[in-house]
């Protein structure tokens, strides 16, 4: 019997097999969101936390990169909302996230704030384009989005994050 | 490369955001063991009395779901 039928029968040695296959997929896919490692580790097990319990409706003809992949990335968007809420970026964070040191803090805390108003969705589009300077072919894969919706997404971020830096007196 | 030939957004944002290792650098399934050990998380009592509460006063007041999703 294959791996995934083992699996969606409840067998431990086939869930564990198919986690130590995935797992460091799994973190790939959510570390560039989510940008943490430790948060990335926690939604890694989460991802497969919910996988183990759906097992019985998984459909063991279907991919499950696919699943999981769907999975994981939901995880890390509604992650990205919920930090958003919380404010969870705290001051000390931003001092390690900031290599360069010529940036007034305060410029650093406004280019901070105004990234946060962004929807998650921009958010997430904004990182992987602009910063990690993805392909957007790639980006599309990661967010299980088209190519287009994505270009949307980054043009739309920074619009409004252009708009509310010169709001804030920041000249980007 | 953003496509919108705006360099200055993206500049600002790299000088604050930290570069991402995207490799796994351990092993996670001593933690996953640990999660799948911990007993499941069941909602009290109280939890599904306000809901209860919240699904009337909804019924009897509408218009509070526009209050209710600006706080959500």
């Amino acid at each position: 019997m294959d791996l995934l039928k083992r699996f969606q029968q409840g067998d431990a040695d086939a869930f564990e097999k198919l986690f130590r296959q995935f797992q460091a997929e799994v973190y790939g896919w959510i570390i560039p969101i989510v940008r943490d490692a430790g948060v990335a580790e926690d939604l890694t097990i989460e991802t497969f936390w919910r996988i183990y319990k759906a097992r019985a409706r998984f459909d063991s003809d279907t991919a499950f990169g696919a699943w999981a992949h769907r999975i994981a990335r939901n995880l890390a968007i509604d992650h990205i909302r919920r930090r958003r809420r919380e404010e969870e970026l705290s001051e000390q964070s931003l001092m390690i996230a900031m290599p360069d040191s010529a940036l007034r803090r305060e410029t650093r805390e406004k280019i901070h704030y105004a990234f946060r108003q962004l929807p998650r969705k921009l958010q997430a589009a904004a990182i992987l384009a602009l910063v990690d300077e993805r392909p957007y072919q790639e980006i599309a894969d990661l967010l299980g989005a088209s190519v287009g919706a994505i270009r949307t997404r980054v043009f739309r971020a920074v619009r409004q994050l252009r708009k509310q830096l010169e709001r804030m007196g920041v000249k980007p | 490369m953003t496509g919108n030939g705006d360099e200055g957004i993206q500049k600002l944002l790299k000088a604050v955001m930290p570069p991402v290792d995207p490799d796994l650098r351990r092993d996670l399934w001593p933690a996953m063991l640990r999660r799948l050990e911990r007993p499941g998380t069941s909602v009290p009592w109280y939890d599904w009395a306000l809901i209860t509460a919240l699904g009337c006063w909804l019924v009897f007041f509408p218009e509070g779901i526009v209050h209710l999703l600006y706080q959500l």
